[in-house]
């Protein structure tokens, strides 16, 4: 789960991270009274949203004058922010970050991260920062500094030490580099973090070291014992399909393709997806019903997948362990009924209850298309779509 | 022989009280597995599906000799209860549980390693379907029937794509030595390359079905640990062509999130180390056929 910029520097700063003081705006009126109350003579207005390069697509701004803090926030309000990051639709910017502007001397990268080969946390640091990470890895491989954490020893400081000398650091920054690291750990330990990103991390024009701006992103498993973060949850960030979808203990990921899933399993839903793709078809979403499935979860998956307009066919693909196809085929039949159907649906059962299930669809008179094997139901779904008009 | 469970293997369920736990307890003792007690805290001295419950594994293994546990505990307590396994002295441990916080998972890697190899706990999870040996036993929660008895490894992250292989294998009369899955978490307790040392010492396994999926370095591990190795064929597929970077998909580690972690590379450097991969997962019992009948032609 994501969290804005200003709630990850609120909650680094609570650990000891040096933090710019800065102010949250609802409204451009707000902007500009946050502006004058923080004083000085140039602010950064910054777009807060669950995205990164927002610099690059215009959501933050130098501004020199309180006016121009209001006349840029009321460009941005209400706006859907595209970034590289981002889908086509964007992100929408109800919340704006106002900041002093400061004095930069460099700038570096850090970042904390779940490093799945030592199954440990590990840093991430370059004295190159300010450019996205991937551009970063790209660009500039060499100046990347990795480091992994033992859980049980925590981050010891002569480690710290050593990756601020070696990020060419001197002088009272290498305390100060010390101070972050380790509330940067403490931080993502302590709260079951998944990411901890600070880029910029600035040396001011004085040499003191400040988070200019900052990412953080949560263990959605770990959040039944984080209600503090799990508070944080913004929806106007989230793709309202998955949102939705995840309220009903569906796993959804919506794609931009015609052909809507319906699969158990994450690792079959992939390779169902895998099969529409080699078929010449392309799927709509990434849909996981999961074990269990009553006919009430199936008709809501199939509300779920056609919510989404572009859909013009849909596939469902069930190979039942603990599930079992004859509540999945009453699911599909109920569905087909109280939806009002007008687009083809395809259904492969197999394992339990295969052949109740089989009958339950057969019996029920409905015009569905079935077939035995993944690859014949890939076929078939791809060769019903409506054909566009040329 | 197979691996990791056999007939004889002495299993017992820690949460076999409750409602998902008691069920597949059950299909387990229907299909032939030794399951020879429960666990639950607070519940000893009740008896469940004719099998004694005691309150700690400790007391479990003390009075009936088990060597395996199939653990059935919800999220926040997944991790206690895999430890709990660990220190009383069982060998290994399958676990079926979905969102275990990675953080927990990091403490129990590294508790883990404070026992010797000669006691250590080898645990296959989370969130897994568990661990089948057809006609001998399981653990975990996969329709048995499915499986046809035979001498092909299956080694998977997911559940269901992992039934899909074995049912395409069984139509073709291809057999299963043991299907082991090993889960769809970002820290599990048994990589792809650990199962397959396994199979390659296994005298009944001539050859392994690897079935792997986007995110991790499990898949380009095992295939560097293979080509220097690995004698027995090993035919793979990897789930998530479609799948865009930077999205979870389904399970908490299918994610794109560096380099090498996408399906299409994972492929190349399956190749690359001379693994057969199906084309398409349609494919994964005819391919592994084509691999077999290759192997008996050359032999």
């Amino acid at each position: 789960m994501d969290i804005h910029e200003y709630q990850a520097k609120e909650i680094l700063g609570r650990f000891g991270v040096p933090v710019p003081k800065g102010g949250l705006a609802y409204s451009p009126e707000q902007a500009a009274y946050r502006a004058r109350e923080l004083g000085g003579n140039a602010w950064v207005v910054k777009a807060q949203v669950h995205a990164g390069g927002r610099g690059a697509a215009g959501g933050v701004k130098l501004c020199c004058s309180v006016d121009e803090v209001q006349n840029y926030a009321s460009s941005l309000f209400g706006r859907q922010l595209v970034t590289k990051q981002t889908d086509q639709a964007g992100k929408g910017v109800y919340r704006l970050w106002v900041e002093p502007a400061c004095d930069i001397a460099k700038e570096l990268y850090l970042g904390f991260v779940l490093d799945r080969k030592t199954e440990r946390i590990m840093i991430v640091a370059s004295a190159h920062g300010g450019m996205e990470i991937e551009d970063l890895a790209e660009t500039d491989p060499q100046s990347l500094r990795r480091m992994t954490i033992d859980p049980a020893a925590g981050l010891v400081e002569f480690q710290a030490r050593e990756l601020a000398f070696g990020l060419g650091l001197a002088g009272k920054q290498v305390n100060q580099m010390v101070t972050v690291l380790q509330a940067c750990y403490r931080a993502y330990r302590d709260l079951d973090a998944m990411m901890v990103e600070i880029n910029p991390l600035v040396i001011t024009g004085s040499g003191d070291l400040l988070a200019v701006d900052a990412k953080m992103s949560f263990d959605t498993n770990a959040l039944f014992r984080r209600p503090e973060i799990a508070e944080l949850r913004d929806r106007s960030q989230e793709d309202p399909r998955e949102s939705t979808a995840g309220d009903h203990g569906l796993a959804y990921v919506g794609l931009t393709g015609d052909i809507g899933c319906i699969i158990n399993g994450a690792g079959l839903a992939m390779a169902t997806m895998d099969m529409i793709k080699l078929a010449g078809g392309e799927p709509a979403n990434f849909l996981d019903i999961g074990g269990g499935a009553s006919p009430e979860r199936v008709v809501r998956a199939f509300r779920t997948v056609l919510a989404d307009p572009i859909v013009s066919v849909i596939l469902v693909n069930i190979f039942a362990g603990i599930n079992r196809c004859d509540w999945v085929a009453e699911g599909v039949v109920k569905a087909y009924r109280e939806v009002g159907m007008t687009i083809p649906v395809v259904v492969r059962l197999a394992g339990t209850n295969v052949e109740e299930g089989k009958a339950i669809l057969q019996e029920s008179g409905l015009p569905l298309i079935t077939a035995d094997t993944l690859a014949e139901a890939a076929a078939k779904a791809v060769a019903v779509r409506p054909k566009l008009a040329a | 022989m197979a691996i990791l469970i056999t007939e004889n293997t002495r299993v017992i369920v820690q949460g076999m009280s409750g409602r998902i736990g008691q069920f597949h307890a059950a299909d387990m003792i229907k299909h032939g597995t030794n399951v020879v007690s429960g666990v639950t805290p607070g519940k000893g001295g009740e008896t469940l599906l004719d099998r004694p419950l005691f309150n700690t594994v400790r007391e479990a293994v003390d009075a009936t000799g088990a060597e395996a546990s199939l653990l059935f505990v919800p999220p926040p307590f997944a991790a206690d209860a895999i430890m709990e396994a660990a220190d009383a002295g069982i060998r290994t441990a399958v676990c079926v549980t979905d969102g275990i916080p990675a953080q927990d998972m990091m403490r129990v890697k590294r508790y883990l390693r404070r026992y010797p190899e000669s006691r250590k706990l080898r645990l296959i999870g989370p969130n897994c379907a568990g661990i089948i040996s057809p006609g001998k036993g399981f653990m975990g929660i996969m329709p048995p029937h499915i499986y046809m008895p035979g001498r092909v490894g299956i080694i998977g992250r997911s559940g269901t794509l992992g039934y899909e292989a074995a049912s395409q294998m069984k139509a073709l009369g291809i057999g299963v030595s043991t299907s082991v899955g090993i889960g769809g978490d970002p820290i599990n307790g048994s990589s792809f390359r650990d199962i397959l040392e396994l199979f390659q010492q296994d005298p009944e396994t001539d050859a392994v079905m690897m079935i792997g999926e986007i995110g991790g370095p499990q898949e380009a591990e095992a295939a560097a640990w293979a080509a220097k190795h690995m004698t027995k064929p090993i035919v793979a597929y990897i789930a998530g062509l479609s799948a865009p970077k930077g999205r979870k998909m389904g399970h908490a580690g299918a994610i794109i999130s560096a380099f090498g972690e996408s399906a299409q590379e994972k492929v190349e450097i399956l190749t690359a180390a001379g693994i057969t991969v199906a084309p398409n997962p349609s494919a994964m019992g005819e391919t592994m056929a084509r691999v077999l009948t290759q192997r008996r032609a050359a032999a």
